[in-house]
């Protein structure tokens, strides 16, 4: 009925499985699920977000997420990459340093204000900078903010990430990136889990 | 580009039809071109500047506007479209877009026709009491909400109890996800004005 895509691989979904037939009855979001991430992973045009600035923030983003295949598979695709496997230590103290818990962050004023939950405003230390340089060092303090706390993101943010020197499509790749995989980490995870429960062995896709 | 003196913020989860106010230049209609077209998939959405932003990377447009209309509205089986939309506004509750929660607040009230107790999700927030099956659906859209992701097999359990079949439990996981998508675009491109 299908071959194996990068979710599928990622969640241990074996061809002829339950899940894979379920899967097919939604054809054109798997589809898409997979162009989504080829179109961010393997683009037409990497001028405004490198390659190995899209797998450095891939890396980071599912890493903060905790331990997982998606993680292992971003983190080998980052030392695959093109000076990827030169960053690799530095984003791996990044997300030690900003490993925490969300989503948090503050409510426009008002009567949302009772349901402000403080946490960590994560800044890339400094021999992280040095490592990443200052694009992808702002990169990595937006990223953090998307996945824990995207209710306190405000207009100067875009300032911040323009006078790092991201473009405006830049920007809107970068975004799309991080949102994708926040997507793409929790469809793998939720498949994953309801794929065990079916008492099933999944394909453990160490590395895959 | 962004008329910030003119946006009104609102303060308060509503299911009130809301403006977006974006805050980068989104591309000026008239300078779209086939490429960008095919990325809007409908071309109406071409007077929207939420998505004339987004159209700045067509390709990922594309695919995102092509995920997001099947895990939705795709309704041939699986489950009701009301508690996809359940799963959307309480996702988005839960990361705190105001707007996408609107949207789809809307939306699980039509189909559903309890717009009360959806209101009472945007309201009271997550932990609202909404009858087994809707809180075993906002419960679970929160644990994959969460970061680290909370979901494991109580969230099954509880849906499986609640009548769901495994399809409809794919479709509730499909349907929270996508949120966690598309909240993280609309909470910091842009803001949301009444």
């Amino acid at each position: 009925m299908s071959t194996k895509d990068i979710i599928d691989t990622l969640a241990g979904i074996e061809s002829g499985s339950a899940l894979d037939g379920i899967r097919a009855r939604r054809l054109q979001a798997r589809e898409n699920a997979q162009k989504s991430y080829l179109s961010l992973f393997e683009p037409i045009d990497a001028s405004d977000f490198s390659l190995a600035e899209r797998a450095a923030v891939a890396a980071f983003v599912v890493g903060l997420h905790g331990e997982s295949p998606v993680a292992a598979f971003y983190r080998e695709k980052l030392s695959a990459s093109a000076g990827g496997a030169a960053l690799w230590d530095a984003i791996k103290a990044e997300i030690a340093h900003g490993k925490t818990s969300g989503p948090y962050g503050a409510f426009p004023a008002g009567p949302l204000s009772v349901e402000n939950a403080a946490g960590l405003i994560y800044r890339v230390s400094a021999a992280g900078k040095s490592v990443l340089g200052a694009k992808l060092a702002a990169a990595l303090e937006h990223a953090h903010l998307l996945v824990f706390r995207p209710r306190d993101a405000a207009s100067s943010d875009m300032k911040t990430l323009q006078a790092a020197g991201w473009s405006d499509t830049g920007i809107v790749t970068f975004s799309q990136l991080v949102a994708f995989l926040s997507f793409q980490v929790r469809v793998v995870t939720g498949l994953r889990v309801l794929g065990a429960s079916f008492g099933r062995t999944t394909n453990a896709a160490a590395g895959a | 580009m962004s008329t910030a003196n003119t946006v009104n913020p609102p303060v308060v989860f509503t299911q009130d039809e809301l403006g977006w106010v974006s805050w980068i230049d989104p591309l000026p209609e008239p300078d779209l071109t086939e490429r960008h077209f095919a990325g809007l998939v409908d071309r109406a959405r071409a007077k929207s500047e939420y998505f004339r932003l987004l159209v700045r990377d067509p390709e990922v447009l594309e695919a995102r506007t092509k995920t997001d209309k099947d895990i939705f509205y795709n309704v041939a089986d699986g489950l009701p479209r009301a508690e996809r939309e359940l799963a959307a506004a309480a996702t988005s509750r839960y990361n705190g877009c105001i707007y996408c929660a609107s949207v789809h607040a809307r939306f699980a009230s039509t189909y559903s026709r309890r717009r009360e107790d959806v209101q009472r999700l945007l309201d009271e927030g997550i932990k609202a009491d909404l009858g087994e099956r809707w809180n075993a659906v906002v419960k679970a859209s929160v644990a994959l909400a969460a970061t680290p992701i909370a979901f494991g097999p109580n969230n099954i359990e509880e849906l499986r109890r609640a009548g769901l079949d495994d399809a409809e439990i794919v479709d509730v996981i499909n349907g929270a996800s996508f949120f966690n998508w598309a909240n993280r675009l609309m909470l910091s491109l842009g803001e949301p004005s009444k």
